[in-house]
């Protein structure tokens, strides 16, 4: 089971958290001017590398803030955690 | 064996009873079944698994490979239990089940318990190492959880003979555990083993509380507890198992390991009467020296070195020992029971043949540091030339290996180095300093004898196939062979071909022999091939202990809303909706299912009825920018609603298909409230967090679950204005005043209420919302207010079908995420405006006309009732396989038009409206009349009353 | 004038079927007690925005800061979140401590009665802290954990806020369709400690 650092409450077990995806992929300003391939690629494709990988948890029974972690997805390193809005490199 | 007046650490003075297949036994407190087996005579403890060879006990630890044994009777019963660590108690009942095991059917209503703890360093093993290791981390100020398997803390020390600080080694051991147990931040377990260990410092460790105790003793405490612990370092101080040599027929009973048999005798006061060793190394000599100390006539030592000169041997043979070099065992043989009778002596090579004399034969092969733990989380391991051993060879981050455990063998190094990892940890914890704590002991062990890098004795005659490398699975030599001959290189398809390592025991004698062969079978260095890799559980763990107390009403929460027990009371059958339990209906007198839902159905629709709606979700919204943010994720437009208004809406997720919907009241200009399908509720709070959270965190909202703030109770019919005037005498219900969708703050019963118009049936309707803890006066009270009027409590299933007829969809049931709003036929709610997953709704495949829509269907036959889920195909007699072009979503029979209806996702449905398809059954075909999804009062006209 | 009814209004208690299943276990001094029916007002807002001042001004102290609670005068106040506390105040306090709190915060935030949005439970003894290692995850020892700090987690599958008030009182708050589910969480888990203490 994950330990997992909320940036808000501090380090938490993970059933406390929802899992949310690949972090950094904005809804796109205006969907409307993206083509099909575009959209789909924006709906359905996301990375799936091996390594550092950031991604998206949601402290849902605790603040429930929305906030991005840096996991290794190799060996489940827990690298760091970071605010909404902040960046890869504030992460600790 | 027989046992020594006053040795071991058992209590001889009483004696305790139990049963081994139904014997009576006679044992000493602290006694394991193993040790009370050997001391009553009993060598031979079953037959192997695969070929009926009889099987005795090898060793005193955890790695014996044959003493398993089924422990209990009835439905407590557990089968493969470790007979060196179950201790005796009075009573206990124990079978001779070596390798398979019963299952007992019923259920086992013995308790089993879960801890959670948390720790700054936790020491697995308490031996030489971790003590000092946690000893120095506590006393640096960690919080330190020690684990040791035994009742006793001491590990290796207390089956051996040995002296620290100038005095015999428990002493040592009892004086740390004092100072441990006088620090309040140490926590002991004894009994207690880690059997996996996770990430960031997750640790499984399992306790046996009282199972070790008679049944009148244990008096309702857990059998066994689960701790999960939460650690920032683990010391891994797991000790070291001897290893077995191979030769032919080396798995009679009566050929144990070395150290077992000196354990015996330290723990147990257990001795041969006549004992041969067979060795590599100059630990085994410990063995021989410790048993002419207890008197024990060792005939011979046999070593595979040409020349041992250690001062172990030469201890041994100023003892009168006769120590014969460069000679192994190359046969036994047997008494008439099938247990060890003698040992046939020979010189490495080949020459003149001896036959001695003995009961014991012990064995040691050298020794294997145990750091399965290690292993877990990708640790891997390396050969070691000196050793000839397996040891760490990588750093797992928050773990260290010490002691025997890490290759360090000796009573003092193991102190020495156990101590240095306790300030380690403890400074990696922010504890203390590595550098600046107290120094180590100093004193050096004495060098022992490079060990003989040797495994196996071959046979003479070539057949091997009594040559054992794995007795618990019966992995022979011959076994080996034959599967690297047929093509086998990698030792972990050696291990599955075999099974060989496979054991309940974890293989833990046979795995380094088993890669060990393989490598000179193919003429390769060791590290070539290597081991295979250790795998948690470290030790089987029952499905018992994972379920731990998550039982009956604590297996999963079961939610009921204020009003519960009032439906309780009056009869209601309850439907599971997510966590909640819902009402379904409500029986009267000897009514089914079907005539109760009947019955409540044109209650609704011809007078009043009442139905707890206090599950569906809701969410307060605050801020100046609701209307906006609502806008963007509601297909409609909300930010136009009017104070005291509610308007229905629709939410996609990005890919455009449906999510959830509701209603959402505007109660104040910067304060909406927006209801969710009751299993919706957690997930459209997350959802909306997250837009608002990442997406436009300039926005002023604030979200709130108010779920459980409110209670709900609608109040539904063509009868509902009386009972509402009844009940709300100020409040003017005419429809000139309350409009559909009208919202007002009133005091209903003597209670402030929000009263809503909102109708999910069709029929004019309204909402009671009041504090929860309200919520079931409010129910009494409209019920007492209604009762003139035969008001009729109903449930989801009335509820259901009375939407239904009214084609109104529900999340979940006419929905699975692969519909969109267009596809229910929601063309009219879509604003012109963009919110969350508009896009995708002209996606191409968005846009074919086959996609399924939504339609009502009335089968031909009014009385037949299908079920839902059935699939639509075009015709009625058809061959498989055949295209099934939609599928019914909602079935019912309705009161109100006296007939059988339902709704069905139907491609290019909207289309085809008119036409006839069928339903396929497993008994009938059943011809469906495809319909607008409106099937009942398509003008509207009873919303108003 | 709505609000002035609630007092006379006829309230059920969350807990009442549990009742004499609460009353009946203890483990030496520790027992759980329900506390239904406490004022609970949600407040939202920036806490470096213009309402923060005014509302520490109504409060008698700071907000407080990531899992802490302060006490001033007659309430209680916990942080939730970033931008989110609860006051939590004696039965019937709730309708007065909304009108100030909404008069300090203004439109700079939301303040919203949710006195029915959660109940009481308070575990207090010298097994307290035991009872909560049988079924939930945090870290109560006083070295990490005290009186003045409160937390948002999981009693097993159960959302609670665990408030702690003396060395050995914690105050558990839940919504109230999952607070027998808590409560057999607790009762349970007293039930194990309890052997274990008759036969130390």
């Amino acid at each position: 089971m994950f330990q997992i650092r909320c940036p808000y409450c501090g380090p938490r077990d993970e059933p406390e958290f929802k899992y949310g995806g690949q972090a950094h992929v904005a809804y796109p300003a205006d969907p409307e001017q993206l083509s099909d391939e575009e959209w789909t690629r924006f709906l359905f494709v996301r990375d799936n590398s091996r390594g550092r990988y950031a991604e998206r948890w949601n402290h849902a029974a605790g603040c429930r803030r929305w906030f991005n972690v840096i996991r290794d997805t190799g060996t489940h390193e827990m690298v760091g955690s970071y605010r909404s809005g902040e960046r890869p490199e504030d992460a600790r | 064996m027989k046992r020594l007046a006053g040795r071991g650490r058992i209590n001889q003075d009483r004696t305790i009873s139990f049963t081994w297949d139904g014997r009576a036994m006679s044992a000493h407190p602290g006694d394991t079944v193993a040790s009370v087996l050997l001391a009553n005579g009993i060598r031979v403890l079953g037959s192997s698994v695969l070929m009926n060879r009889p099987r005795g006990v090898v060793t005193d630890t955890m790695s014996d490979p044959n003493a398993f044994g089924q422990i209990g009777t009835g439905e407590s019963s557990e089968p493969l239990m470790r007979l060196t660590q179950v201790e005796v108690y009075e009573g206990l009942t124990a079978m001779s089940r070596i390798h398979k095991g019963v299952l007992p059917t019923g259920t086992d209503t013995g308790r089993f318990e879960k801890r959670h703890a948390h720790c700054d360093v936790l020491v697995a093993g308490a031996g030489p190492a971790g003590l000092a290791a946690a000893l120095a981390a506590a006393e640096a100020g960690a919080r330190v959880l020690l684990v040791d398997e035994h009742p006793h803390l001491g590990g290796s020390l207390l089956g051996e003979d040995v002296v620290i600080d100038d005095r015999p080694a428990h002493l040592w051991v009892a004086e740390v555990e004092q100072r441990l147990r006088d620090n309040p931040a140490v926590t002991i377990l004894t009994r207690t083993t880690v059997f996996n260990v996770g990430d960031q410092g997750a640790i499984a460790l399992m306790q046996r509380v009282s199972e070790h105790l008679p049944e009148a003793k244990r008096r309702g405490r857990a059998l066994r507890r689960m701790w999960q612990v939460r650690t920032h370092e683990l010391v891994v101080a797991t000790g070291a198992t001897e290893r077995p040599l191979v030769f032919p027929n080396n798995d009679r009973p009566g050929v144990m390991l070395a150290a077992g048999v000196r354990g015996y005798l330290h723990r147990y006061g257990l001795v041969p009467e006549r004992a041969v060793v067979f060795t590599t190394n100059d630990d085994a000599y410990r063995t021989v020296l410790d048993l002419i100390n207890a008197g024990v006539d060792v005939t011979r030592v046999v070593d595979v070195r040409p020349d041992p000169q250690g001062w172990l041997p030469r201890r041994a043979r100023e003892l009168g020992v006769e120590v014969r070099g460069g000679s192994v065992v190359m046969d036994t043989t047997a008494a008439a029971d099938g247990a060890l009778a003698g040992v046939v002596v020979a010189p490495l090579g080949g020459g003149e043949t001896e036959l001695i004399t003995c009961d014991v034969l012990a064995v040691s092969g050298g020794w294997d540091p145990l750091f399965d733990l290690h292993h877990y989380l990708g640790g891997t391991a390396r050969w070691d030339e000196q050793l000839l051993a397996f040891v760490q060879d990588n750093v797992v981050a928050g773990q260290r290996v010490t002691g025997a455990a890490a290759g360090i063998f000796g009573t003092t190094a193991c102190r020495r180095d156990g101590h240095l990892i306790g300030l380690v940890a403890a400074e990696a914890t922010g504890f203390g300093s590595a550098t600046s704590g107290p120094a180590a002991p100093e004193a050096a062990d004495v060098t022992e004898q490079a060990p003989a890098d040797f495994v196996r004795v071959a046979a003479v005659d070539g057949d091997e196939s009594h040559s054992f490398v794995d007795h618990h699975r019966d992995v022979t030599m011959a076994g080996i062979e034959r599967a690297l001959n047929s093509g086998i290189t990698n030792v972990e398809h050696l291990k599955r071909y075999t099974l060989v390592g496979t054991g309940t025991e974890q293989g833990r004698t046979a795995k380094v022999n088993a890669g060990r062969l393989a490598a000179d079978h193919f003429d390769l260095d060791f590290h070539m091939i290597g081991v295979s890799n250790a795998r948690p559980p470290s030790q089987p763990v029952t499905f018992g202990s994972f379920a731990g107390r998550a039982l009956g009403a604590r297996f999963d929460p079961v939610r009921t809303t204020a009003i519960h027990s009032w439906h309780v009371a009056h009869g209601a059958v309850f439907e599971d909706v997510g966590q909640w339990k819902r009402p379904w209906f409500f029986p009267q007198g000897t009514e089914d299912m079907d005539a109760a839902v009947l019955r409540e159905c044109a209650a609704v629709r011809e007078g009043v009825g009442m139905m707890d709606a206090s599950t569906l979700g809701k969410i307060d919204l605050r801020g100046k920018d609701v209307g906006v943010f609502l806008d963007r994720l509601y297909t409609g437009t909300m930010g136009t609603l009017k104070v005291g208004r509610a308007r229905y809406g629709v939410m996609c997720k990005a890919d455009g298909m449906v999510f959830d919907d509701g209603v959402v009241l505007r109660v104040a200009e910067d304060n909406f409230v927006a209801t969710t399908t009751t299993g919706g509720a957690a997930g459209v709070l997350d959802w909306m967090e997250d837009f608002l959270q990442t997406e436009w965190p300039d926005l002023d909202v604030w979200l709130t679950s108010v779920t459980e703030q409110w209670a709900t109770v609608a109040v539904v019919g063509p009868q509902v204005r009386t009972v509402m005037s009844t009940l709300a005498p100020e409040l003017d219900v005419t429809q000139d005043s309350f409009k559909f969708m009208q919202v007002e703050d009133a005091v209903v019963a003597g209670m402030p209420a929000r009263v809503a118009r909102i109708s999910f049936s069709g029929e004019l309707a309204f909402e009671i919302n009041v504090p929860t803890t309200s919520g079931l006066a409010m129910w009494e009270a409209v019920f007492a207010a209604g009762e003139p009027y035969g008001i009729t409590p109903y449930g989801t299933e009335a509820m259901h079908v009375l939407r239904a007829e009214k084609g109104y969809f529900i999340v979940g049931q006419e929905t699975d995420g692969t519909v969109t709003p267009l596809d229910l036929g929601l063309d009219w709610m879509i604003a012109d405006k963009e919110f969350v997953g508009r896009r995708s709704l002209r996606r191409t495949d968005m846009l074919r006309e086959d996609r399924k829509q939504l339609v009502g269907i009335l089968p031909v036959d009014p009385n037949d009732r299908l079920p839902e889920g059935a699939q639509l195909i075009e015709t009625a007699e058809y061959e498989i396989p055949v295209a099934m072009i939609g599928h019914v979503t909602s079935s019912y029979e309705s009161a109100a038009m006296g007939r059988t209806f339902g709704l069905a996702l139907v491609r290019g449905g909207r289309s085809r409206i008119g036409e006839t398809i069928y339903a396929p059954l497993l008994d009938r075909t059943v011809a469906v009349e495809l319909v607008d999804p409106i099937i009942f009062d398509a003008e509207g006209t009873r919303r108003d009353g | 004038m709505l609000r002035g009814l609630a007092a006379m209004v006829s309230r059920a208690e969350p807990l009442a079927a549990l009742e004499a299943k609460i009353a009946a276990t203890t483990v030496d001094d520790t027992r759980l007690t329900t506390v239904p029916f406490l004022a609970q007002v949600g407040l939202r807002l920036d806490p470096d925005g213009p309402a923060a001042a005014r509302l520490a001004a109504v409060l008698g102290s700071d907000l407080p800061g990531p899992n802490r609670a302060v006490a001033a005068g007659a309430h209680r106040v916990l942080w939730l979140g970033p931008d989110e506390w609860l006051v939590v105040a004696a039965d019937g306090q709730e309708d007065s401590l909304v009108a100030s709190l909404a008069s300090a915060v203004g439109e700079d935030g939301g303040v919203i009665d949710l006195s029915s949005n959660r109940t009481g439970l308070e575990l207090s003894g010298a097994f307290a802290r035991e009872v909560l290692a049988t079924c939930c995850t945090i870290d109560f020892h006083p070295r990490v954990f005290g009186p003045g700090q409160c937390v948002q987690t999981l009693i097993q599958k159960a959302g609670v806020l665990i408030d702690q008030r003396t060395d050995d009182t914690y105050l558990l708050l839940v919504r109230p369709s999952f607070a027998a589910y808590v409560a057999e969480w607790l009762l349970d888990g007293m039930l194990g400690l309890q052997a274990d203490f008759s036969t130390r």
